[in-house]
């Protein structure tokens, strides 16, 4: 029987990296943030061999998890809104040396320095890419503590297996709840070995060469298109929660925290004979596009709910392809959605239409 | 039977420098080389190569190298050498890298004493963009971004980073050398070598501040501008031994 914890949401994202052999972490104080920087500190100073630094600065801290991925190390940042937006520089020099490493974003309310509170406006970010160039990220959007958990595990994986840098995409209200939580059995087996790439000793074997560039065109293009090949891989990573999708009135597409939210108007719904169904995307990049062009098929109206001013709304568009309308509904600044809010939304959209 | 006296050294890559000639790099990346040799780390070894000129340094060095983000090398090498602590890590930074895009890499990593070798490329230049103003330009020097001469009133004056560096506690070994002569370069390697012994021996963060030439971008022949390292660079940037831990008593 595993033990069931009661554990705030940074917290559990930090005893989750550990869980899954993270031994190096780097980073910078920020809210709605910063207890998983404190957690490290706590248990990593305390962890033979392993490394934390309360870094100079979030380029700093990106940068060191550029080089302890260079040396195979398991590796993680945290921040949240400006300071990921500071780190964007490396995280794109990850993606084009094909480091591993996940980055966790608390987003809080912005543009600018914004707000503490939670939102969902770095959605673009995340999943376009981010920093300059040609890249992507893998984006994991949890929406309870026990996901906080699962999902920081399964980025370590994902980001092994594909050598491409993993973002968990939360928000200032995960970080800060208490749910109990549970860590299943790690098997440390599954952590790949780094031996035939990564930065060491070159004794019995060639010198190697972590080179995040090229001056010339055509071989630029090859390291280039040799990443977006990955990237052609990942939906077959794709995961996602439905609810109440028998027979659904109207579908309503939320991630993270808004999903909790829309969980409680399905039951508001049931009472009222309203069958509102959920899509929840858990990975928002590789994006749930097939099972939301299924929905288009099957309903007239797919309402996004999110905190930001309309984000994910564009692939769930693209994903609909034309098939269903498609209407948004959101708040931002740092606004959380009530349950109220989207009951009156999901009622005006099924009276108009 | 002859005897041979001079060869590569096996730190060294077959690959041609791609530096202009009268450039100090190729001598700088020699001086390494040959400590390397000399230690027998090349094996253990992980240089990081600077964004500028010296970017492909990484082709050069026959052990492992990364490339660092312009500025960042202290961190990436703060991140390799925390997971590899058995091996050597040492950046090689131009003064653009170092004195100012990455000035807070280097002031950190120096203050945490990184147990990292630093060789700080200083020629009071930007090579590789072209010949703007460095944070190291001297008062007065005529640059494509200091068209009337480096004016301290706007400009600020040149930073001294050895000096700057030695007022923190925690760095084993800070200095500056130059290479215009061949007592210059014995002394320079000298301290190199010491940089890199002190890693060796756990002793901290180690710096190495080389004064070094850009006859392209300064407009003049590599010997004019040997010259006008010694007659301009060392009265402002002098040669010394600001940190040694050995000698703290």
């Amino acid at each position: 029987m595993v033990e069931r914890l009661l554990m705030k949401g940074n917290e559990a994202i930090g005893e989750a990296a550990i869980h899954a052999g993270c031994r190096y972490y780097f980073g910078y104080p920020i809210t709605p943030q910063s207890e998983l920087t404190a957690y490290m500190a706590r248990r990593l100073l305390k962890i033979e061999g392993a490394a934390f630094i309360q870094s100079e600065s979030e380029i700093a801290a990106i940068n060191m998890v550029y080089g302890a991925a260079a040396a195979g190390g398991r590796v993680m940042t945290s921040s949240s809104g400006p300071g990921i937006s500071l780190k964007q520089e490396g995280i794109s020099y990850l993606a084009c040396a094909e480091l591993p490493c996940v980055i966790v974003n608390m987003m809080r309310g912005g543009p600018g320095l914004g707000s503490i509170q939670p939102a969902q406006g770095d959605y673009f970010q995340a999943t376009k890419g981010g920093g300059h160039g040609d890249y992507h990220l893998i984006v994991l959007a949890p929406s309870s503590v026990q996901e906080l958990v699962d999902l920081t595990i399964k980025a370590f994986d994902l980001a092994d297996k594909y050598r491409n840098p993993a973002m968990i995409l939360g928000d200032g209200l995960l970080g800060q709840m208490m749910e109990p939580v549970q860590f299943k059995e790690f098997q440390k087996e599954r952590i790949p070995s780094k031996e035939d790439w990564a930065l060491g000793s070159c004794q019995g074997r060639k010198p190697r060469r972590i080179v995040p560039f090229n001056l010339d065109p055509d071989e630029l293009e090859k390291i280039v298109n040799k990443i977006g090949r990955k990237y052609e891989d990942l939906p077959k990573e794709v995961q996602y929660e439905v609810v109440n999708m028998d027979d659904p009135d109207i579908v309503v597409v939320a991630y993270g925290t808004v999903a909790r939210v829309v969980k409680t108007v399905i039951q508001k719904g049931k009472k009222e004979g309203i069958n509102i169904g959920l899509i929840r995307p858990i990975t928002l990049y590789p994006f749930p596009y097939a099972v939301i062009n299924d929905a288009a098929n099957r309903v007239k109206q797919i309402l996004v709910a999110e905190m930001s001013l309309g984000q994910m709304v564009e692939d769930v568009k693209l994903a609909a392809n034309g098939k269903s309308k498609v209407f948004f509904y959101g708040r931002t600044g740092g606004v959380v959605i009530s349950p109220v809010e989207i009951w009156e939304e999901v009622k005006k959209i099924l009276n108009q239409n | 039977m002859m005897k041979k006296v001079f060869a590569r050294p096996k730190s060294l890559t077959e690959v041609p420098f791609t530096y202009c000639p009268g450039c100090h790099h190729g001598i700088i990346h020699r001086l390494i080389a040959e400590v390397m040799d000399e230690l027998n780390i090349a094996q253990d070894t992980i240089g990081i190569a600077p964004v500028g000129c010296s970017v492909f340094a990484y082709l050069f060095f026959n052990c492992d190298m990364i490339v660092a983000a312009h500025g960042r090398a202290p961190a990436v090498a703060t991140g390799i050498k925390r997971v590899k602590p058995n091996n050597i890590v040492f950046t090689y930074q131009g003064d653009g890298d170092l004195a100012s895009i990455g000035t807070a890499e280097i002031v950190h990593a120096a203050n945490r004493s990184e147990k990292i070798t630093v060789i700080f490329v200083n020629n009071a230049i930007y090579g590789m963009t072209g010949g703007q103003m460095a944070p190291t330009s001297l008062e007065g020097q005529v640059t494509q971004t200091s068209p009337y001469g480096r004016d301290p009133k706007t400009m600020g004056m040149p930073i001294r980073m050895c000096e700057l560096l030695s007022t923190l506690n925690s760095p084993a070994y800070i200095a500056r050398v130059a290479l215009t002569k061949p007592a210059y370069i014995i002394r320079a390697k000298k301290a190199i070598k010491k940089g890199f012994q002190y890693q060796i021996d756990g002793k901290g963060f180690s710096l190495i501040e080389v004064l070094s030439t850009c006859p392209t971008n300064w407009g003049l022949s590599p010997k004019e501008a040997n010259e006008w390292l010694e007659k301009k660079m060392i009265p402002y940037y002098p040669l010394a031994e600001f940190k040694n831990v050995e000698e703290v008593s």
